[in-house]
């Protein structure tokens, strides 16, 4: 009895993180159908996408594994550069743009869960600041290892270097698809705020499933305690690479989309560089850390704010940086914690008695 | 068959024999006390019984079972369980989620089928639900399934930690102190719950404990260990006697 009372609580708790989702897009969609949005802001839908995708699935390491991650733009760019090469290879085979970059986001996604993987099995064995700074490393090696690499296409198949477009040997009418820093150019850009948004609705439901269950219980019970996890028989490392892999693999997904959205696609350290990684951590810490609602909602106003901002011109990143500060007080400062508790818990009081009555 | 056999079981930190040939031999379902002054090396004990510590030499059985040198966790499924002295809990998830932790193992559904919420999913879940709000009722923390586990207060937290453990369906439990920090009334409690526990769920259990109390209430076998050593073993009463055993404790 009570059993089924607790899993259709946590329901309700998953619920209201997609309805804000659903609502947030169909307002929005409104607004673009009215003519009520500014073509600046309407440019930032899709980016708003990938960042909550990102901020979400960077989450479930710092917050719910308890890890500091500092190299999930890496994961990012991984995803990003593979599906945008498949998509670049098979768009005209395919046929259907939607299809193929269905296809381009699980290949994304398994490109990035193997980089997770590769380097999560040496990464996981550090703690603490450790692990962030050698995430940190990774993340910015990905990114210039994919700034170095040429890959080209002719009838022999594909070819690959690390020095320059002329190494890659290409007979005649061959094509070159990654140009080193250049990056991939042409892309067909097939993402729309629709499929961003169903892409996080995917994301939410990896996540909150994989919290909900027996393996989220492992990560936390690790996270919490890891010697007493050990006592009852579960498994650090494997909990720990499993959520350090979906992660990954989510925010390869992420990559794939924000590719998509651009026709040069290259690997700048804007694009994915350390400090990527870092204003993903912003959202993720801002909007609390381990809730995933929190999240969502961070990285979507964060995104959102530095352009409604550009009005104020010189003022616009002070701003920033003291509504960042504020909310930070806001949810971490000790003193406004307690307030906040005993604001709330008047209100339950309050609808208590109204019951009552 | 002796549920746990230990033999020749040493130990050595630099220069330090933190534990020096211990032995001991539990018959199944006994209470049995090891009990000690300060620094004897009841917890390296347990340490190196639950594979935290690989031994430099000895012999440890569970059931038939040699596990030396396994680790915490096969140790765990081969069916030892533990409290620990400075009370470990996963302290932010909820009272019921501890236990569900403990019970991981033995409800195996896949990540996949959590993911897609295959019907494994609800099936295990519910179940690990009913039998875990069963050990709470148990231990009386039925009406705290849904607190945050760092929110019960200290006798509950150590109650928890027995349910976590018990969960895990041990053969042998391994208590550290389970009465450090509780006054008499709680203690008095605590052990009816120890005894209560050894007669529902037909444990051997093996506990650390100062409060002579206690032990002398509870236990029916004890070994003392003094720097490292067994000093003696034998019937509670017998052991709580013995001159050698008064002068450890209180000094010559």
């Amino acid at each position: 009895m009570k059993g089924k009372k607790l899993l259709n609580k946590t329901w309700k708790e998953n619920a209201v993180t997609y309805g804000i989702v659903i609502i947030a897009y169909i307002i929005i969609q409104i607004m673009v159908q009215t003519g009520n949005i500014s073509s600046l802001m309407k440019g930032l839908l899709v980016p708003v996408c990938v960042y909550v995708i990102m901020a979400v699935s960077l989450n479930l390491v710092v917050g719910i594994s308890g890890e500091l991650s500092l190299g999930h733009a890496g994961f990012m760019c991984a995803g990003a550069f593979s599906g945008a090469l498949f998509t670049k290879c098979m768009a005209d085979t395919i046929g259907n743009p939607v299809v193929c970059f269905a296809i381009a986001v699980v290949v994304g996604a398994a490109t990035a869960a193997v980089f997770g993987i590769l380097i999560g099995v040496p990464v996981l064995r550090l703690q603490g600041d450790y692990l962030a700074i050698v995430t940190l490393a990774f993340g910015e090696i990905i990114k210039n290892i994919v700034n170095a690499l040429f890959i080209g296409r002719d009838e022999n198949g594909l070819h690959f270097s690390l020095k320059s477009a002329m190494d890659l040997n290409l007979a005649d009418g061959g094509e070159v698809l990654i140009k080193g820093p250049q990056g991939i150019t042409g892309n067909p850009r097939v993402a729309s705020f629709t499929i961003g948004v169903i892409l996080i609705l995917i994301t939410l439901f990896i996540v909150q499933n994989v919290i909900n269950s027996r393996t989220g219980r492992a990560v936390m019970a690790i996270r919490d305690n890891r010697i007493a996890a050990q006592s009852v028989g579960l498994s650090v490392t494997k909990y720990k690479l499993m959520a350090f892999t979906i992660s990954a693999a989510l925010a390869g997904v992420g990559g794939v989309l924000y590719a998509h959205n651009l026709t040069t696609l290259t690997a700048l350290p804007k694009n994915f560089g350390y400090n990527q990684s870092i204003m993903i951590l912003v959202f993720v810490v801002l909007g609390g850390i381990g809730n995933i609602r929190g999240s969502v909602i961070a990285a979507a106003i964060l995104t959102v704010l530095p352009e409604l901002l550009r009005g104020m011109n010189d003022y616009r990143m002070l701003i920033y940086a003291i509504v960042l500060i504020v909310i930070m007080i806001f949810n971490s400062a000790p003193a406004i914690i307690g307030y906040r508790e005993r604001f709330m818990e008047r209100f339950k009081n309050k609808s208590k008695t109204k019951e009552a009555l | 068959m002796a549920m746990l056999e230990v033999k020749n079981l040493s130990i050595s930190f630099g220069g330090l024999k933190a534990v020096n040939s211990f032995h001991v031999t539990i018959e199944k379902g006994q209470l049995y006390g090891l009990i000690g002054p300060n620094g004897a090396g009841k917890t390296t004990v347990f340490n190196l019984l639950t594979g935290v510590y690989k031994p430099d030499t000895g012999v440890i059985s569970l059931d038939g079972q040699t596990i030396t040198g396994k680790s915490t966790i096969e140790i765990n499924r081969e069916g030892i369980a533990r409290t620990f002295q400075n009370i470990r809990l996963f302290h932010n998830l909820s009272v019921l989620d501890n236990v569900k932790a403990g019970l991981h193992n033995h409800y195996p559904y896949s990540t996949l089928s959590a993911v897609f919420r295959l019907p494994d999913y609800y099936k295990q879940e519910k179940a690990m639900n009913e039998k875990a709000m069963e050990l709470l009722k148990v231990f009386d923390l039925d009406k705290e399934a849904d607190y945050t586990a760092s929110n019960l207060p200290y006798g509950k937290q150590r109650k928890l930690e027995i349910a976590r453990a018990l969960a895990t369906e041990p053969k042998l439990l391994l208590l550290d102190e389970p009465a450090a920090g509780m006054n008499p009334n709680e203690t008095a409690e605590l052990m009816d719950t120890i005894r209560f526990v050894r007669d529902t769920f037909h444990m051997t259990i093996l506990l650390i404990e100062h409060d002579m109390k206690l032990v002398a209430g509870i236990c029916e076998k004890l070994t003392v260990l003094n720097f490292g050593q067994v000093l003696t073993e034998g019937d509670t009463q017998t052991v709580l006697h013995d001159p050698q055993v008064i002068s450890a404790y209180l000094g010559e």
